[in-house]
């Protein structure tokens, strides 16, 4: 008898569970759609935090010692990472590059190759990447524990706007000192190909220097100044908006700093193909 | 002439902060489902100092957070100086949270800047004063809830719980605001110490002419700064008068929280802790 209604229960809970195929199709349309507004949602946050920095940028007041210390912190200090990246890039490309070409016999191209790649993509790229990591990252750390334990909240009982105050002075350190790394990246770049042709390759220095002279233009190096402006403004706008809407302790802290090295590195690589297309095409 | 509009301004804004400092009318607040405040209403008249008590949880905080425009309220209406506040723009705002001083439950310092830099944070950077006359300022204020000038020079990572309590007791006092919040502002204290501070308390109350609305689980405490005492009690005042009627009040509620007794009407808390 017990056995017998459990079977009976078992059977029924088996219908009753079973759901209908049109529901399944319901449900992952109900999950794309939900995906979908919370990407629209999570653009426009964005989008208005965007606008309301921007706007915090340009009005007074201002606070000179804190736009001075962000410039120092996010230029001088990001000097080391972004010179390492250039150099190295630069010395690879051109050993890289001469082995292909030489199975062409068209070693002389080497120069040119490395003066335009390191200018036009890789400098800008590279250095807007190393920057997400070191100065986005603290951004997002910083402001975030600033908003957990309350610091936030008590700036603006003291009637300072947070936007003015924590915000504004790093997008413009970020907006303005990538173009200045990204500009003695592309030296150190051209000069890390120098050495390895020089040394390694066997170029005559002279010789190297014209073709790289002869080669680039003003564009290939405006180009990937832009390119950093840009970078650096998303760098700092993502760390920023992601440490000012961090929540929930530690673990919320942890979660805006990845959040904000991993947007803004996806940002810089998908900007920089727009911004290619824009310049060159 | 001038004098009769002088008279006439001077009653006016005797009459308005007469009828109410601060006033809050059916503020209601949630978090996803979960109704925090159901409805609070509160009168705070100018000069006087009013104390909030209630069980951890109740949404004491949240209140205050509210009234200051941190958090904002799904229902309700909150007035300072008879204005509306809410739906303010940023830069009435910013304007209005001049008349502000607020002591955070947890401090909220600044753990980027020394001491002193902390207590004159809004002096310095919200009201666009001098960097030597505040640290004056500063100074003196810390003086004023016990700590001397080396501590100054310190970060807040280097304080004592108590002493950080202090320093945000100093910044909230700092600007000589109208309107003063405090919460919490004795826990963490030893006994002579939260007496320093509730004498600091009074003393911005009667002799600045500061309105103040305060937190406290500390009966002690709140005997002595209040003039008022509420009860706030699953989102809203359940109990409201002088702080003489504490003891002769029919309030069960109140009864068992200035008691202290984990039997009566008041379950929640217990529940909760089981
Ligand atoms: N940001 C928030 N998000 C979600 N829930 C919150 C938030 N802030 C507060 N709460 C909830 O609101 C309730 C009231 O919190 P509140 O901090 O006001 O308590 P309290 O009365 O100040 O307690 P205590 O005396 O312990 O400080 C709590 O149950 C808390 O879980
Ligand atoms: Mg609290």
């Amino acid at each position: 008898m017990d056995a017998d209604t459990k079977h009976d229960r078992t059977v029924e809970d088996c219908i009753k569970n079973c759901k209908p195929v049109t529901d399944y199709v319901l449900d992952s349309c109900e999950a794309i759609g939900h995906t979908i507004v919370n990407l629209f949602l999570a653009v426009g946050r964005l989008a208005m935090f965007m606008a309301q920095s921007v706007l915090h940028v340009f009005l007074p007041p201002f606070f000179p010692r804190l736009i001075g210390r962000q410039l120092i912190d996010i230029g001088y200090y990001s000097l080391p990472v972004v010179g390492m990246t250039a150099l190295f890039t630069g010395m690879v490309l051109a050993l890289q590059s001469y082995t292909g070409f030489a199975r062409f016999n068209a070693e002389g191209a080497v120069a040119g190759v490395v003066v335009l790649s390191v200018t036009r993509e890789l400098a800008p790229v590279l250095a807007g990447l190393m920057v997400a990591g070191r100065v986005g990252a603290a951004m997002a750390a910083e402001i975030g524990t600033m908003r957990v334990t309350e610091q936030i909240d008590a700036m603006v009982t003291l009637s300072v706007n947070p936007f003015k105050y924590l915000i504004a002075p790093r997008i413009i350190a970020g907006t303005l000192m990538l173009p200045v790394l990204v500009l003695v990246g592309d030296i150190i770049g051209v000069f890390g190909g120098y050495i390895v042709s020089i040394y390694n390759l066997g170029f005559s220095p002279g010789n190297y220097l014209t073709q790289t002279w002869n080669m680039m233009e003003t564009i290939d190096v405006v180009s990937g100044l832009v390119k950093a402006g840009v970078f650096g403004l998303v760098v700092a706008m993502l760390g920023c908006y992601h440490g000012f809407n961090s929540q929930r302790g530690a673990q919320g802290v942890g979660a805006a700093t990845t959040n904000a090295v991993v947007s803004a590195s996806i940002l810089i690589l998908i900007f920089n193909y727009i911004l290619t297309q824009v310049f060159f095409s | 002439m001038t004098t009769t509009t002088d008279q006439t301004a001077k009653q006016e804004e005797k009459e308005i902060p007469e009828s109410c400092k601060l006033q809050l009318c059916g503020v209601k607040k949630s978090f996803n489902s979960k109704k925090v405040l159901r409805g609070i209403d509160l009168k705070v008249p100018q000069g006087q100092s009013l104390v909030v008590i209630g069980g951890s949880g109740t949404g004491k905080s949240v209140m205050l957070k509210c009234v200051l425009g941190l958090l904002h309220p799904d229902e309700g209406s909150i007035m300072v100086d008879g204005r509306e506040t809410m739906g303010l723009d940023a830069r009435d705002r910013n304007r209005l949270m001049k008349k502000f001083g607020m002591l955070f439950q947890g401090a909220a310092l600044f753990d980027s800047m020394k001491i002193w830099e902390n207590v004159a944070f809004g002096l310095v950077q919200g009201r666009g004063m001098d960097r030597n006359d505040a640290q004056a300022i500063a100074l003196e204020k810390m003086k004023a809830v016990g700590l001397d000038e080396q501590v100054g020079d310190l970060y807040p990572a280097e304080l004592s719980g108590g002493m950080q309590k202090r320093v945000g007791l100093a910044r909230a006092v700092a600007a000589n605001p109208e309107i003063l919040f405090f919460d919490e502002p004795t826990t963490g204290l030893d006994p002579i110490m939260a007496d320093v501070i509730n004498e600091l308390i009074i003393k911005s109350v009667k002799e600045l002419g500061a309105t103040a609305l305060s937190i406290t689980h500390d009966m002690a405490s709140a005997r002595k700064i209040a003039d008022v005492i509420a009860m706030i009690h699953e989102g809203r005042i359940i109990w409201c008068g002088p702080v003489g009627e504490l003891d002769h009040t029919d309030n069960e509620y109140v009864d068992q929280f200035i008691h202290g007794r984990a039997e009566g009407p008041i379950t929640d808390i217990i529940g909760k802790a089981a």
